[in-house]
């Protein structure tokens, strides 16, 4: 804020990572690295490989009905398949789409946001990924800052978007749950599905189930859901629905962290669960009522 | 008696150099406790700055290891003593000599922020009436004892010197006690965003985790605060419910 005086006279900034701090400050930044890049890559490998999002090839006498959160709501089945996957919106890819467009790469637009638009995420990548700064007390690479005031980093402020597509995903997240306990009896002739099934309880259900709790803490522990419910109002005493709900998001919030890695690792462990059954090379273990 | 090498920087707004100095401490000393023996032994014209010596008023915060923390609150025994103790002044504010900083920039930020603006009296006495619910928000702000080691770490004003743009943590917080205050009527969030460029936050909670107060400073007041800039600026779903409820009505 100008106050009409003559600029401090600072001492000189320090270099990129210089640093007096003598604990291992590099290793907040070095993990995020590590574990948000693993997941990035991960999910650009998924998302072009355009397959294998479904475990419900059978081969026994049950098959599952798994399907990858990278992939749901999974808009349409690969073409080339056998038979179709029984979660697939439209009977086809539209003709519009280029070939390289997989149904992952046009949804997955909406959870990916959501997390880079995080709060939470936003402070741990800019240290991590870009220096800015490398840590608390540490050096950064640039003098010149902009920050979140122009563009393109303005653009953070639509994070309340995502919220409200990530507050969809949920709902569509907990109905994959719901049907990861159909099991389908499969044709021991054609080795294909019949469309009888059976409930059932599998690892790949309760891996499903778990991924989209982790994902709820986390979507309803978000900023901007605090400020919507409540956060915005002065005065909450004199709406208790209101002030509920500002309370149970707070709650969740102060582990806003803890949820955003927990939910992140079960995301990628779930789809890669079902990435291996899919692939044939890892087997579930269900049991059916 | 355990024994501890400090490494104090001294010098001016000229510039200055770190100097070592061999002490002994007792248990339960502070930092603080070791630059006055220091003081007291080695280097009579040792200038630091101090009070209370129980973290309340603010006075004695300093880098210690290279992280900005209250002299008086570091207790020697939470440090390594196997290698030198650096000690030196905030980085984000002018020397004015040895651990002693010019701290006046923050007093004139402070009078740029729109004071209290109470609304009008709920009783013919001239008092208001307000749950504890709704000011209780506020309260944890009001803590702050203005160590001014928020400011210090916050990159914005230490790596880049936006001191005529950015009214930093401490003032983002100052701002919130003032906004969400459940009698306030005063609007703010066209300060913040311009003047205050809030928009220059960029979440590393860097203030929250040097605060000896505890304040969550980035959760509880910058983002909020964010989050009603966004309300005002750049929601056009929110823009277009504007045209029918204003915002004070919606408060």
């Amino acid at each position: 804020m100008a106050d009409g005086v003559v600029p401090l006279k600072l001492r000189p900034r320090r270099g990129f990572l210089q640093t007096m701090r003598t604990d291992a400050w590099w290793i907040g930044p070095l993990l995020t690295i590590l574990g948000f890049g693993a997941f990035l890559v991960w999910a650009n490998v998924r998302v072009f490989e355009n397959d294998h999002y479904y475990s419900g090839h059978g081969g026994f006498n049950l098959a599952t009905n798994y399907l990858t959160p990278f992939y749901s709501p999974l808009l349409f089945d690969v073409a080339e398949k056998a038979f179709p996957s029984g979660h697939a919106i439209l009977s086809e890819k539209p003709g519009f789409l280029p070939g390289f467009v997989s149904a992952a790469a046009l949804i997955l637009i909406f959870p990916a946001g959501f997390r880079f638009t995080c709060y939470y995420y936003r402070g741990a990548y800019y240290k991590a990924f870009w220096g800015d700064p490398a840590n608390c007390a540490v050096g950064e690479p640039r003098s010149g800052y902009l920050g979140e005031r122009t563009l393109p980093l303005v653009l953070q402020n639509i994070h309340r978007y995502f919220l409200y597509a990530a507050l969809i995903f949920i709902l569509i997240l907990s109905w994959d749950v719901l049907t990861a306990f159909k099991f389908y009896e499969v044709d021991q002739v054609t080795g294909r599905r019949t469309g009888a099934w059976r409930v059932g309880i599998g690892v790949g259900t309760v891996l499903m189930a778990v991924n989209v709790v982790l994902i709820a803490m986390y979507t309803l522990g978000c900023h901007s859901l605090r400020h919507l419910v409540g956060g915005k109002r002065d005065c909450i005493s004199d709406k208790p629905l209101s002030a509920k709900m500002y309370n149970c998001v707070t709650c969740l919030n102060n582990r806003h962290m803890l949820w955003a890695w927990c939910s992140l690792l079960s995301v990628g462990f779930t789809d890669i669960y079902v990435w291996k059954l899919a692939r044939g090379e890892w087997m579930d273990y269900f049991f059916t009522f | 008696m355990p024994g501890a090498t400090l490494r104090i920087w001294r010098g001016d707004k000229d510039g200055g150099d770190f100097f070592e100095y061999r002490s002994d401490y007792e248990d339960g000393m502070v930092v603080l406790d070791v630059v006055h023996k220091v003081q007291a032994e080695q280097a009579n014209d040792l200038a630091v700055r101090w009070n209370c010596k129980a973290g309340k008023c603010g006075s004695c915060s300093a880098e210690i290891n290279g992280t900005p923390r209250l002299m008086c609150m570091t207790r020697m025994d939470t440090l390594p003593t196997d290698r030198p103790i650096t000690v030196e002044p905030m980085q984000a504010f002018p020397v004015i000599r040895d651990l002693v900083t010019d701290v006046s920039w923050n007093y004139r930020v402070k009078r740029q922020i729109k004071p209290f603006a109470p609304r009008k009296p709920d009783a013919p006495d001239g008092t208001w009436r307000m749950q504890q619910a709704d000011v209780e928000r506020v309260q944890e702000f009001r803590k702050c004892i203005e160590c001014f080691l928020c400011q210090d770490v916050c990159h914005v004003l230490r790596d880049h010197h936006k001191h005529e743009e950015f009214i930093g943590p401490r003032f983002f917080v100052y701002s919130a006690a003032l906004e969400m205050h459940p009698l306030d009527t005063a609007d703010r969030l066209a300060d913040l965003k311009q003047a205050g460029s809030i928009g220059y936050c960029n979440i590393t909670k860097c203030c929250t985790k040097v605060c000896p107060e505890h304040i969550h400073i980035t959760d509880n007041a910058i983002i909020p605060l964010k989050e009603r800039v966004v309300d005002e600026y750049y929601d056009p779903l929110k823009k277009l419910v504007r045209l029918f409820i204003p915002r004070r009505a919606e408060r």
